[in-house]
């Protein structure tokens, strides 16, 4: 990994994609400096998967251009590939092989010789904490297992830069943060990663940089400090128990913050944004909801998360499923980690 | 085996490998999805059911249920003897069901993509995957042959012609095997390909003489059974095995299959160059 080269690791200008009517890309530009981390955030059907498919030399664009490692992911493909490393949404693994036969094989398909592709093999099982299960089937893996053979096996290669696609849905929430771990220590080796995902506290927690894309464009980007700014403020939050009672809670509230609460009906919680009135806000608050009557939970005021920033962006929430929202392959379950973690 | 050389400008980056090195990867990146998929295969007990099992119990079933039924006067040795010839055929053509279905399970897993985003050669993951499935096949061929040697059968026409019968059975099913893949990739489902394999390999290896003679069935049939590939096929590997006629069939037949691959192979390839 040298450091000489100038440019950014991804440059990304103008990039469209179309599939038949549906514009998944609109024109996005991107562009991650070398070793650091760019989060692309946004929902399902963003374009977020396309525009990885297209960086990893899977899908041709209809315009624009992408380069990554100063190679032109069309023109220049086979150099790209060279590069990159790719985990996908699904682990790409062969069920059927034992762990350590699934990395031996990437291996050799990396043109590494056997001896290397068996030392290789071993050491990333060591570095993921598969080494007991090297000789088992992957078929008996965990999720959380199978995701990390899947990473380890986009490590192959030592690609400069990697992509990783939503690489913990799906997981429980003690499986993410495993994958949190290894990524955060995969970063500190110094590859570029660029990782998407539709949890905001995963971008929070390991993007030096973030990109929100919504509708196949990008609607924000920054540090996860610069997006929390663009909210302005600070945000009220509290837990409605009894779900009969949420509208007169909100009408309660609805006159102390800047613009609507926002209401999650399955949770009962709602939040307001506040702007500067911090405090005296949070006093008017309690004020009108004891007039009112509702029993509420956990009222506070809280510096804004990037759930809100994306509420404040797009006007819907992040996780929302988009009414015709397109959805590349499988259905995986409706878990939802970043919830059940905010619980 | 690093090309490393780094491009001015680009540090890091490997140099485009030349011709020749590119041509040996294409060789060796095949050879390793072949000896992964023949791994995948004897792991998996249903694809050895698929591939072993259900040919015998065909073999046995046609020999000892409808074969006491079905007359094949002018055939030395008798029904087991046209049987074989026909078994082996459709033993060939279903061992692709097992091509279209790995092929639309890696795609739906990401296995294709995978292997589309790393260096390796493109052309090695269709390759490996018909090569690994014709050594399946060949296996397959061969153990039917044994199980009809058990239950009466014997080649009337010597070695020669009998070894040219399986090798015409082998191509047979690779140009099958083609056709298989294009349909695997382009359907990308694993339960739709099984679907589509079962409409369309049933009635073409069924309505041939693979079971039984054309002769038998109402005449509408016969016009659709008679100048179908299958049959010029299965009328080869008989003539081969039992002796007769040979080079009518053997002409149609390789007319035929050089079609299925000049049509099919292609398309093949587009499909997985598309596959997503």
């Amino acid at each position: 990994m040298t450091q000489v080269t100038s440019g950014p690791a991804i440059l990304v200008e103008g990039l469209t994609k179309s599939f038949g009517e549906v514009r998944a890309l609109r024109g996005i530009d991107l562009s991650v400096p070398r070793g650091t981390v760019l989060g692309v955030l946004g929902p399902n059907g963003a374009g977020k998967t396309t525009a990885v498919r297209i960086l990893t030399t899977l899908l041709l664009p209809d315009g624009g251009r992408a380069l990554v490692e100063g190679r032109d992911v069309v023109r220049d493909a086979a150099a790209v590939r060279r590069s990159i490393g790719l985990s996908g949404q699904s682990a790409a693994i062969q069920e059927e092989l034992t762990g350590r036969e699934n990395l031996e094989i990437v291996g050799r398909l990396y043109h590494l010789s056997r001896s290397t592709s068996r030392s290789r093999a071993v050491e990333l099982l060591d570095q993921f904490d598969l080494g007991d299960a090297a000789d088992r089937t992957a078929k008996t893996y965990s999720g959380g297992m199978q995701r990390r053979l899947d990473l380890a096996a986009s490590l192959v290669g030592r690609p400069q830069v990697l992509f990783l696609d939503e690489p913990t849905t799906g997981l429980d929430p003690r499986s993410r943060l495993g994958m949190w771990e290894i990524i955060r220590s995969l970063v500190a080796g110094g590859t570029t990663l660029l990782l998407t995902t539709q949890y905001l506290d995963e971008a929070d927690e390991l993007a030096d940089e973030i990109v929100v894309i919504d509708h196949g464009q990008v609607i924000a980007a920054g540090t996860s400090e610069d997006l929390k700014g663009r909210v302005g403020g600070d945000v009220i939050e509290f837990t409605v128990p009894d779900r009969d009672r949420l509208s007169d809670a909100v009408v309660a509230v609805s006159g102390i913050g800047e613009g609507e609460p926002h209401v999650d009906k399955e949770t009962g919680v709602i939040n307001v944004r506040v702007g500067g009135r911090g405090s005296d806000a949070l006093i008017d608050a309690v004020r009108d909801l004891d007039a009112s009557g509702v029993l509420t939970h956990g009222l506070a005021l809280r510096r804004p998360s990037l759930d809100d920033v994306f509420m404040a962006l797009t006007g819907h929430a992040a996780e929302e499923e988009e009414p015709g929202g397109r959805r590349r392959g499988r259905r995986r379950g409706r878990k939802d980690p970043a919830k059940a973690a905010a619980q | 085996m690093t090309a490393v050389a780094a491009r001015a400008g680009v540090p890091g980056t490997p140099a485009s490998p030349s011709m020749f090195t590119q041509a040996r990867w294409a060789v060796s990146d095949t050879l390793t999805i072949t000896r992964r998929n023949l791994l995948v295969w004897m792991r998996v007990p249903a694809y050895i059911v698929f591939t072993v099992i259900q040919p015998v119990m065909f073999v046995l079933m046609f020999r000892y249920v409808f074969g006491g039924a079905i007359a094949v006067p002018n055939i030395p040795g008798g029904y087991v003897n046209f049987l074989m010839p026909g078994i082996i055929g459709q033993t060939a053509a279903f061992a692709t069901f097992g091509t279209a279905i790995a092929l639309a399970q890696e795609l739906q897993k990401g296995v294709i993509d995978r292997l589309r985003s790393m260096p390796m050669a493109r052309s090695a993951v269709l390759a490996g995957r018909l090569v690994a499935d014709t050594a399946r096949m060949t296996v397959t061929i061969l153990i039917v042959i044994g199980v009809g040697y058990a239950v009466g059968f014997r080649f009337q026409n010597g070695v020669g012609p009998a070894i040219l019968m399986v090798v015409l059975a082998v191509i047979f099913g690779v140009a099958i095997c083609v056709i298989a893949a294009f349909t695997g990739l382009a359907i990308g489902d694993e339960e739709s390909v099984q679907a589509f394999g079962l409409i369309w390999l049933f009635p073409i290896t069924f309505l041939s003489s693979a079971f039984v003679p054309i002769s038998t069935m109402p005449g509408w049939l016969q016009a659709f059974a008679n100048n179908q590939p299958v049959t010029y096929v299965i009328n080869t590997m008989r003539a081969l095995a039992l002796g007769g006629p040979v080079e009518a069939n053997l002409w149609k037949s390789l007319v035929w299959l050089a079609g299925i691959f000049i049509v099919f192979s292609p398309l093949a390839v587009r499909a997985y160059k598309r596959a997503s």
